[in-house]
């Protein structure tokens, strides 16, 4: 049942590429296809199987509908003042009196790029996740998103809050392209407002041309237990243009973050890093698959994740390598911290390489605290419950430490420190 | 100031401390000697409260106050201190922060107030300079990636900024080469007074060459055998430990 892992040679991928939706209602219809033929994943899906959506989803909540005055401002009340572009995406809709322009950056909505069946193979995302049935609903019921043009040096920040204390269901599709030689740095905010147990389903895609470098930086936080969420990351790569990444996800529910990654040109470096924070029944899974698609490119993935109480945390990374990516280098490492007995991880990093000149390594650890370190801090006079922060910090601090920017690094150990803080003893 | 009487401890149910007594007085320096296994180490993480060493009887005074029944913080917060024989090292968590954590964690059990922060680097530096231990070290995270001496060296800062009312060092001298030994041990004979006690677990003569002992105890299977001055640690030196592993069998 598990299906096969698909990978492309040049000819194959060009095939693809031509067929690719030119459209919105192409995409929709050919994503719903393949989902009326699949259904949405169980445990028997390779790639889904130590997270059961189809369990999960236990009904098909209604459509999100545009948020109202009210709910504009209390979102509005909840953003500081904006450094750049930015795109603010409540409850699936893109609002526009919360969003703007700025300089060097084009920035339309998903809606309106629809209307104009504009930027459909950028939509469409590469064919990057075209195997996987959540990027399937996420084309076939995408709502509203932003779609943005890089072309000199910017600062953007995405906003995507579900709100209100009905459930509902929000499928967001969002676009960062890079020309070449662009920069940018992108600030992606994802929370909810009231609780409630959202279905979100978000995709958003990076194109990062030649020579160009996007710093991207996600934090996820405050979705209600009930809720259901999968984001889908699709990033491609040109050459010698440079990703790094980290995502701080401590949130509600069922999560899924998932990544397809596919370096097509030369000498391109790409990291992708994030610390995940789970307590209670919380179910966090982080799937990677980056695929080295041209020579001497490097890829670099570093999760640190700590389980407390009930949950339950998943690491799904691969790394291909196409045959033609010779001296490719590679390294991947998950480390996870149970706070509980009753917590739980499941580490599953992969290795497919068909080129021979590459060095590729991966390690995965699941621990708990270490006695023998807490004893040392509490020989001291540090009370073990201080001792034990201090080394949660400390296990979360070695990844908060690749965020570049002094400011959000500070507020994210803040916030790790208060997730510690509110834990029972 | 430290009284140990008929000290019974057990380590996975079996019985390691066999009924060991011992008193130092304040203002003294005890050695304690004895061949491996002989349960020195034991002793220590006994005294300092670490889990897993269950004491099965008898009691551990300092200063007149049982501290069996509480926390290693608690015990640490009643000023004594270990200096371990192998420091552990703490990724992520830099030098100075730990510090930090660890004097005021100590000042608030007291119900003394925190330090202020130049207070604390002021502290810091002092020591550090006297001990040799530089700036950049301290930034480091704590014990990650030192050499065995300065992580001893680490210790004794630790204990000069603590300025516990007891120290036990645990085998201080492993690991260190000659230059090493010089400069951890003169950091331990600054801290000694006449209000402070130490007990020095070593298993060579050589560390109490530096750290010239009161008294030296032998200790073997778990209780002290024999009790002298100083001239018990040369007579060790020079006859080993097979008398005393005898005797006490």
């Amino acid at each position: 049942m598990t299906a096969p892992t698909r990978t492309h040679n040049a000819v194959e991928a060009a095939l693809i590429a031509l067929f690719a939706p030119r459209n919105a209602r192409d995409l929709r219809a050919a994503a719903m296809a393949r989902f009326a033929a699949r259904g949405l994943p169980t445990r028997r899906v390779e790639q889904w199987h130590y997270t059961d959506l189809r369990g999960a989803m236990r009904a098909a909540l209604p459509l999100a509908v545009a948020p109202d005055a009210a709910t504009i401002a209390a979102v509005k009340a909840r953003l500081q003042k904006a450094q750049g572009a930015r795109a603010v995406l409540i409850d699936g809709h893109y609002v526009a009196e919360l969003s703007q322009g700025g300089e060097g950056v084009r920035l339309v909505s998903l809606g309106q790029a629809l209307a104009s069946d504009a930027s459909g193979e950028l939509i469409a995302g590469f064919g990057l996740g075209g195997d996987d049935a959540a990027v399937d609903l996420n084309a076939a019921f995408m709502q509203d998103g932003a779609l943005i043009e890089v072309a000199g040096d910017a600062d953007i920040e995405l906003v995507d809050v579900a709100t209100g204390a009905v459930a509902q269901s929000s499928y967001t599709r969002s676009a960062v392209r890079l020309a070449k030689g662009a920069r940018a740095r992108v600030v992606e905010t994802r929370f909810a407002l009231g609780g409630a147990g959202h279905q979100r389903n978000a995709a958003l895609i990076f194109d990062i041309g030649d020579l160009a470098a996007l710093d991207h930086v996600v934090e996820t936080r405050d979705d209600g237990e009930a809720s259901v969420q999968t984001q889908s990351l699709m990033v491609r790569m040109g050459r010698a243009s440079r990703f790094e990444s980290f995502a701080l996800t401590m949130t509600g529910g069922l999560w899924r973050r998932q990544i397809f990654a596919r370096l097509d040109g030369e000498g391109a470096h790409f990291a992708l890093r994030g610390a995940n924070l789970l307590h209670g029944r919380q179910h966090g899974d982080t799937t990677l698959v980056v695929e080295h698609n041209a020579r001497e490119c490097e890829s670099r993935e570093f999760f640190r994740t700590i389980v407390d109480d009930e949950a339950t945390g998943v690491f799904q990374g691969k790394i291909v390598v196409q045959s033609h990516a010779q001296k490719t280098d590679g390294a991947m490492k998950s480390n996870a911290l149970l706070l509980r007995d009753g917590a739980g991880m499941f580490n599953k990093p992969e290795l497919e390489i068909f080129a021979d000149d590459v060095s590729c390594g991966h390690g995965a650890t699941v621990a708990q605290l270490d006695d023998a370190q807490l004893f040392y801090a509490q020989a001291r006079g540090i009370p073990r419950r201080i001792a034990e922060a201090m080394l949660v910090e400390a296990f979360a601090g070695e990844a908060v430490d690749y965020v570049g920017d002094e400011a959000l690094r500070e507020r994210f150990r803040a916030e790790i420190h208060d997730w510690l803080a509110g834990r029972d003893a | 100031m430290l009284e140990i009487r008929d000290l019974h401890a057990s380590v996975g149910g079996k019985e390691i401390i066999k009924g060991l007594t011992l008193s130092v007085k304040a203002g003294e320096v005890a050695a304690i000697m004895g061949p491996n296994g002989s349960g020195k180490s034991t002793l220590s993480y006994v005294v300092s409260g670490r889990a897993g060493y269950e004491v099965t009887g008898g009691e551990v005074l300092l200063n007149g106050e049982n501290i069996l029944e509480l926390s290693p913080d608690m015990r640490a917060a009643h000023g004594l201190f270990l200096a371990f024989q192998y420091p552990l090292e703490i990724p992520g968590v830099a030098t100075m922060t730990f510090l930090k954590a660890a004097m005021n964690a100590q000042r608030k059990a007291r119900g003394e107030a925190e330090l202020s922060m130049p207070d604390f680097l002021k502290r810091v530096r002092a020591v550090a300079d006297k001990l040799g231990v530089k700036q950049e070290m301290l930034r480091r995270p704590l014990n990650v990636g030192f050499s065995g001496g300065e992580k001893k060296r680490m210790e004794v800062l630790q204990m000069a900024l603590l300025e516990p009312k007891f120290g036990i060092l645990d085998e201080t001298d492993s690991g260190l080469d000659i230059d090493a030994l010089r400069v951890v041990s003169e950091g331990v004979n600054a801290l000694r007074s006449p209000a402070r006690g130490f007990l020095v677990i070593t298993h060579y003569q050589r560390l109490l060459d530096h750290i010239k002992p009161d008294t030296v105890h032998v200790m073997s299977k778990g209780r002290i055998v024999k009790t002298g001055g100083p001239e018990l640690a040369l007579e060790l030196e020079k006859n080993g430990y097979r008398d005393y592993v005898e005797e006490a069998a």
